[in-house]
C-alpha cells in the first residue's frame, strides 16, 4: 500500500510538474518581456544614418581595423573615375587647343630688328642644372601620373593587360623615386629665385599693356616678368602640394606629432582627400607646364636658349626684359664688345 | 550559379575570433595580415555588437573600378578576385574599399606598400585550380599566392564553417538570407544584415 500510494504521489507530481513546464513557454516568463535585446543593440542602418563611418574596437594590434564601414569609398571612386578624368581632359586638352590656336594665330614671336649678335647671361650653370633636374623629373612624374588616371583606358588596349602592368609597375617606381629630385628642384628654385619674384608695380603695367606674348607691345619687366612670376609661384605653390600630398600617400597612416600639430594621415578620409588634391594639382600643374614649355620653343624666337645656352640676345632682352637689360649693362655684362644702342 | 556572399549575424557572434584564426592557418597569412577580422561596436556599453568582416565580394565592387591596371574579376560565383602578377600595389583599392579588406603584405620601395592581398572567399586565384602557385608561399617573407581553394574542392570558406555559433554565414546570397530572415522571424530581433546595403545595395528588412 505505501509503496502505491507513493507512485501515485509521484505520478501526480511528474503531471503537475509538466503541466507547469507546459505553461510557462505560453504564456512567457516575465523576465523575458523587461529584457529585449532589440530596444538596446546597435543597428548597421541607424548607424549608417547618424555617422558616415562605423568604427567599433579590434583587438588586433593594428588598430586601422577598428573600422568596421566606410561607405565614403565609393564617394572617392566616384572622383576619381569620373570627376579628376573630367577635369584632367578639359584642363590639357583645352590647353592644347588654346596652344594651338595661339600659334595659329600668333606664330612665333620673333626678335624684333633680328639677332644682334651681342649676348649676355641670363641663367648660369647652377640655376640650369636645377632648371632640368625638375623639368627632367617633372615630365617623367607627369607621364607616369597621367598612366595611373587615364592609362588603364588609353594603354591597355594598345599593349595588353600584362605588358601594361609591368609598364606601369615601373611607372610607379619611377614616380616614388624622381619625387625626391623633382621636391629638391622644387626647394631650390623656391630659394634661387624668390628675390626677383615677388609682384611689383611693374607687373600691373606688364599686364595691363599685354605683356609677353599676348599683345604687340613689349612692355618694360625686370629679370622676370608678371607671366614669368606666375609660372613661378605656381612651380613652388604647385610643386609643394604636389610633394606634401605624394608623400602622405607614399606613406600613407604615418602620423607624427610636430609642435602640438599631428603631421601625416591617420584615418582613410584624409588619405582620400590628400589623393584628391594630388590629383587635381598635378593635372592642372601639367596643363600649366604645356603652356611654359610652348613658350619656351616654339612660342618664342631666342627663349629656349635662356635655358639652354644660358645666355640670349642682347635685341631678346631689350624686347621681353629692357628693365633687367639696363642694369645688366650698367655692370659690364654684356659680351660682344662696344656699348648696346639705348633703348628703344 | 551561385551569387557567393557572407552575411555575418551580429546578434549571435561573440568575438571568440574563430574566424580570424582559421582563415590565417588556412591560408598561411602572414603576421600582421588580416584578411578578417572581428570589430565591436559600443564595447562595454548595453547592447553592444561584434560583426566578423572581411572582404565582402561587392556588386559593382569598388576595387575594381579603381584599379588602375584591371586587376580584379568576378567570377561566375560572384567572388571578387585579384591578379598579383598585375597588381602594381598603389593602394587606390583600400582607398576606394568600404570594409578595408585590401592587404599589402608584401613591402615595395621606401618600405611602402607592395602587392595587395585580400580575402578570396576560399576560392584562390588566377592560377590553375589547387597547385602550389595558387597557394603561393612564404619563403623570403614573399606573401606571393593566394591560399587555398576550399571552393574548386566543393567547400565552402573556412572562417564561417568554424564559426561556434553559426553567426557568420558564407554561401548562395539568397540561401544565407533565407537562414538570417527565418532567424530573425523565430528570435523577433535584429540588429541588421551588416555591410549588405554598403556591398550588394539590398538590405534583409526584418
Amino acid at each position: 500500500m505505501p509503496t502505491r500510494a507513493s507512485l501515485l504521489l509521484c505520478i501526480a507530481v511528474c503531471m503537475f510538474g509538466l503541466a507547469a513546464a507546459l505553461t510557462v513557454p505560453a504564456g512567457g516568463p516575465a523576465w523575458a518581456q523587461s529584457v529585449n535585446p532589440t530596444a538596446q543593440s546597435v543597428k548597421e542602418k541607424e548607424l549608417l544614418q547618424e555617422l558616415r563611418k562605423i568604427e567599433g574596437r579590434s583587438s588586433l594590434p593594428d588598430q586601422r581595423t577598428a573600422v568596421l564601414e566606410q561607405p565614403d569609398g565609393r564617394s572617392w571612386r566616384v572622383f576619381h573615375q569620373v570627376t579628376l578624368r573630367w577635369i584632367g581632359t578639359i584642363a590639357i586638352l583645352g590647353m592644347l587647343g588654346v596652344l594651338v590656336l595661339f600659334y595659329l594665330i600668333r606664330g612665333m614671336v620673333r626678335i624684333e630688328g633680328g639677332r644682334s649678335g651681342r649676348t649676355l647671361v641670363r641663367f648660369n650653370g647652377f640655376e640650369r642644372f636645377v632648371h632640368w633636374m625638375t623639368a627632367a623629373s617633372f615630365i617623367v612624374l607627369a607621364i607616369s601620373g597621367l598612366n595611373i588616371t587615364f592609362g588603364k583606358e588609353l594603354l591597355t588596349p594598345l599593349i595588353g593587360p600584362v605588358a601594361f602592368a609591368e609598364w606601369s609597375q615601373w611607372a610607379k617606381y619611377a614616380h616614388n623615386y624622381l619625387s625626391f629630385p623633382f621636391t629638391l628642384g622644387v626647394v631650390l628654385i623656391f630659394l634661387m629665385w624668390i628675390a626677383w619674384n615677388f609682384p611689383s608695380v611693374t607687373d600691373f603695367k606688364w599686364l595691363a599693356q599685354g605683356g609677353g606674348i599676348v599683345g604687340s607691345k613689349h612692355p618694360p619687366a625686370r629679370r622676370f616678368n608678371a607671366g614669368q612670376k606666375v609660372i613661378y609661384w605656381v612651380v613652388v605653390l604647385g610643386g609643394g602640394a604636389a610633394a606634401v600630398t605624394g608623400y602622405l600617400l607614399m606613406f600613407p597612416f604615418y602620423a607624427t606629432a610636430v609642435g602640438g600639430f599631428t603631421v601625416g594621415t591617420t584615418n582613410i578620409a584624409a588619405v582620400q582627400l590628400a589623393q584628391m588634391i594630388h590629383g587635381i594639382v598635378g593635372l592642372l600643374f601639367i596643363a600649366i607646364m604645356l603652356a611654359h614649355i610652348y613658350i619656351g620653343t616654339i612660342g618664342m624666337q631666342g627663349a629656349f636658349e635662356a635655358m639652354g645656352k644660358g645666355e640670349v640676345d642682347v635685341n631678346w632682352a631689350r624686347q621681353h626684359h629692357s628693365l633687367w637689360l639696363d642694369k645688366e649693362v650698367k655692370k659690364g655684362r654684356v659680351s660682344g664688345g662696344g656699348t648696346p644702342a639705348p633703348a628703344e | 550559379m551561385a551569387r557567393m556572399k557572407f552575411l555575418c549575424d551580429a546578434d549571435r557572434c561573440i568575438e571568440c575570433n574563430a574566424c580570424v584564426t582559421a582563415c590565417k592557418n588556412e591560408h598561411d597569412v602572414p603576421w600582421g595580415i588580416n584578411r578578417r577580422r572581428v570589430v565591436t561596436i559600443n564595447d562595454g556599453k548595453p547592447g553592444e555588437r561584434s560583426v566578423s568582416m572581411a572582404c565582402m565580394h561587392c556588386t559593382d565592387a569598388p576595387c575594381a573600378a579603381v584599379c588602375p591596371v584591371n586587376c580584379f574579376y568576378t567570377t561566375a560565383d560572384g567572388v571578387v578576385l585579384h591578379s598579383k602578377d598585375l597588381c602594381i600595389g598603389c593602394g587606390y583599392c583600400f582607398y576606394a574599399c568600404p570594409f578595408g579588406a585590401p592587404q599589402y603584405p608584401r613591402v615595395g620601395n621606401f618600405g611602402s606598400r607592395g602587392k595587395m592581398d585580400k580575402c578570396t572567399f576560399c576560392a584562390g586565384g588566377p592560377e590553375a585550380d589547387l597547385t602550389p602557385a595558387e597557394y603561393g608561399s612564404r619563403d623570403s617573407g614573399r606573401f606571393t599566392g593566394y591560399g587555398s581553394n576550399r571552393l574548386a574542392e566543393g567547400k565552402l570558406p573556412l572562417c564561417a564553417e568554424m564559426c561556434s555559433t553559426k553567426s557568420l554565414l558564407a554561401g548562395d546570397g539568397e540561401i544565407i538570407a533565407k537562414i538570417f530572415q527565418e532567424r530573425v522571424v523565430r528570435r523577433g530581433y535584429s540588429s541588421g544584415a551588416w555591410g549588405w546595403q554598403t556591398a550588394y545595395r539590398e538590405r534583409i528588412e526584418s
